[in-house]
């Protein structure tokens, strides 16, 4: 049984300008979806009916008065619950916020409004976008839709186990370090983390500074185009953003890659890497040599250590933005007799175990003694993971690798080791360390049924590139199954 | 061998009220954590700059004007203790 929910965003935006349907039809169809998977899925923390069925009714009223605010018009998003919504629960999965409702709406929130989407709800995380599994979530795990015993990937796995179920057209999701892209490969939809200042952060609930990205999750390459082009672009509020006009990558998606030169990555091919997943990988490249791109092997030598670099400058940085949860100013409060025994109760109570850890890990790399050995010598592989991408730039125009090492896992086959945990993110984190762009886009299934997921990285700025060679690579794929438990028909757990 | 930390210390600094089993777990699975990222040690540096940002800026200046601000009974609803347009905690000053 085929559903309004399970149009792409291109095809609802035509259906709704041909007056086939109406943005309210749309969100009922997305809530009725929801209806049914969420009981299976526990993509969302909060969903926002009333708020989200008058936002459809304000867009088809526009619609009906000629007023066009273009491809997302009456579109229902989601958007990961790190991400500041006015009025409308905000926790980033954590107890520390529990019932909080800003005062204000992210940027990246702020523009989906103005160009018309309808905000369906607010996604599930591992807590404070800390995890490659989401179920580090203090309100429950969620499930993947391929197969409801493994995980969707994380920490954006509750946004895209909704757009995989169609219990959203598209989301927004946060990339640290592969927390868009490692969900969108376990879960077959399209995952983007734009260059490191191409969305505004500003409302996004700070984990690392330095490397946080906000960017689309969709069920197309052409979907993710519209959503990143509504959020891209400098903002006041971001001293980080980017000033320049971001490229309109919707132009360059026939393209093709003729005479575009493409490097596999040599040391995201090999141990570690699931020799079913590093072999789809290698025959969608001989694939994209076959439609004219001329492919190499590249060698990125200090990406074997980007993952350490990683999770010493990544808990660094956390370990300093999480200060401010303290039972001040937002938040529940456990009591104490001083004002910091207060906060020292509140943050035991409030965090969860891997917040913690990392919390724990930063404070001490940043402490007296021990920061040159760990934090400064972190940002000196920075530099040289930078060095390697600026030397194969020179001779290739992107990169490729798996996404992810594996396909989607079993729940709770990593919640008790952290170390191999961490290694879902081995392939992604370099691109997050250098502040260039790269996304994942699904390439077919395993033997077991499980996506996999395909990653392109290119210079940094060069968003069109990368959307030139995915346009592609959708093409050649033609990856068009969904997930079983994209229906609206009643499913026994 | 998993590297030796001062786990109350370093929960103290991060102000995190742990109990003396919990303190032991974390510092146990620190330990092996950090064994892990220190094999960025293992990479020659020498004249290598560190990194802290991936942008080449320096300084993003703009305008200093005025605009909007939060509304701050909306700000203030949101705390777990506020009085008289402030937000409330423990005594500070004058302790024992």
């Amino acid at each position: 049984m085929s559903s309004l929910a399970d149009l792409s965003i291109a095809a609802a935006a035509a259906g709704l300008r041909a007056g086939e349907f109406t943005a309210r039809e749309l969100t009922a169809a997305v809530h009725r979806r929801a209806a049914m998977t969420e009981a299976h899925l526990h993509a969302y923390l909060a969903i926002d009916h009333e708020g989200a069925l008058a936002a459809a009714d304000a867009a088809d009223e526009e619609l009906a008065d000629g007023r066009d605010r273009g491809p997302l018009h009456g579109i229902p998003i989601a958007v990961k619950d790190n991400m500041c919504t006015r009025g409308l629960t905000t926790t980033a999965a954590s107890q520390i916020l529990a019932g909080y409702r800003p005062p204000y709406d992210a940027t990246a929130v702020a523009r989906l409004r103005t160009a018309g989407a309808v905000i369906i709800g607010k996604t599930n995380l591992d807590e404070f976008a800390m995890g490659s599994s989401t179920e580090n979530s203090a309100y429950g795990p969620t499930r993947n839709p391929w197969n409801t015993d493994t995980v969707p990937g994380g920490s954006s796995g509750g946004s895209a186990a909704a757009v995989a179920a169609g219990s959203a057209f598209g989301a927004f999701g946060s990339d640290t370090g592969g927390s868009i892209r490692q969900p969108a490969a376990l879960t077959g939809t399209v995952g983007v983390k734009p260059t490191y200042g191409r969305v505004s952060r500003y409302g996004l609930i700070a984990f690392a500074s330095s490397l946080d990205q906000i960017g689309p999750m969709a069920r197309s390459v052409e979907d993710a185009a519209d959503l990143l082009t509504a959020v891209a672009g400098w903002d006041r509020l971001d001293a980080t953003s980017y000033r320049e006009e971001a490229p309109d990558v919707r132009r360059s998606l026939a393209t093709g890659v003729f005479g575009l030169r493409i490097g596999i990555v040599t040391e995201m091919m090999g141990e570690g890497i699931e020799p079913e997943v590093a072999g789809a990988v290698r025959s969608m490249a001989d694939r994209l040599a076959g439609a004219g791109a001329e492919l190499s092997e590249v060698s990125l030598p200090a990406s074997e250590y980007a993952l350490s670099a990683y999770y010493l400058i990544a808990p660094a940085e956390c370990s300093a933005n999480l200060a401010r949860f303290d039972g001040v100013r937002y938040g529940p409060r456990v009591e104490g007799a001083t004002t910091e025994e207060m906060m020292a109760r509140t943050r035991a109570a409030g965090f969860g175990p891997e917040v913690i850890r990392r919390v724990l890990l930063g404070t001490y790399a940043l402490s007296a003694g021990y920061y040159d050995a760990f934090y400064g010598q972190a940002q000196k592989v920075r530099t040289l993971v930078r060095g390697d991408f600026a030397a194969a730039y020179q001779h290739v125009d992107v990169l490729v690798s798996p996404t992810s090492p594996t396909t989607a896992f079993p729940v709770g086959a990593k919640v008790d080791d952290p170390i191999a945990m961490y290694y879902n993110d081995v392939c992604t984190i370099p691109s997050n360390l250098s502040g260039d762009p790269a996304m994942s886009v699904p390439i077919g299934l395993d033997g077991a049924g499980l996506p996999v997921g395909f990653h392109i990285m290119a210079p940094a700025l060069a968003e069109d590139r990368m959307f030139q060679v995915a346009a592609e690579v959708e093409r050649l794929a033609d990856f068009t199954v969904r997930p079983a438990l994209a229906t609206d028909e009643v499913r026994l757990p | 061998m998993p590297i030796e930390i001062d786990i109350a210390r370093v929960a103290h600094l991060a102000r995190i009220a742990l109990t003396d089993e919990e303190l032991e777990a974390y510092g146990r699975q620190l330990g092996d954590i950090l064994d892990h990222a220190a094999r960025v040690q293992a990479l020659p540096t020498e004249g290598i700059e560190p990194t802290s940002h991936p942008l080449p800026m320096v300084n993003a200046f703009r305008p200093d004007e005025i605009t909007g601000t939060l509304d701050r009974d909306e700000v203030l609803d949101q705390a777990p203790d506020a009085a008289d347009g402030y937000f409330r905690v423990p005594r500070i000053l004058d302790q024992p």
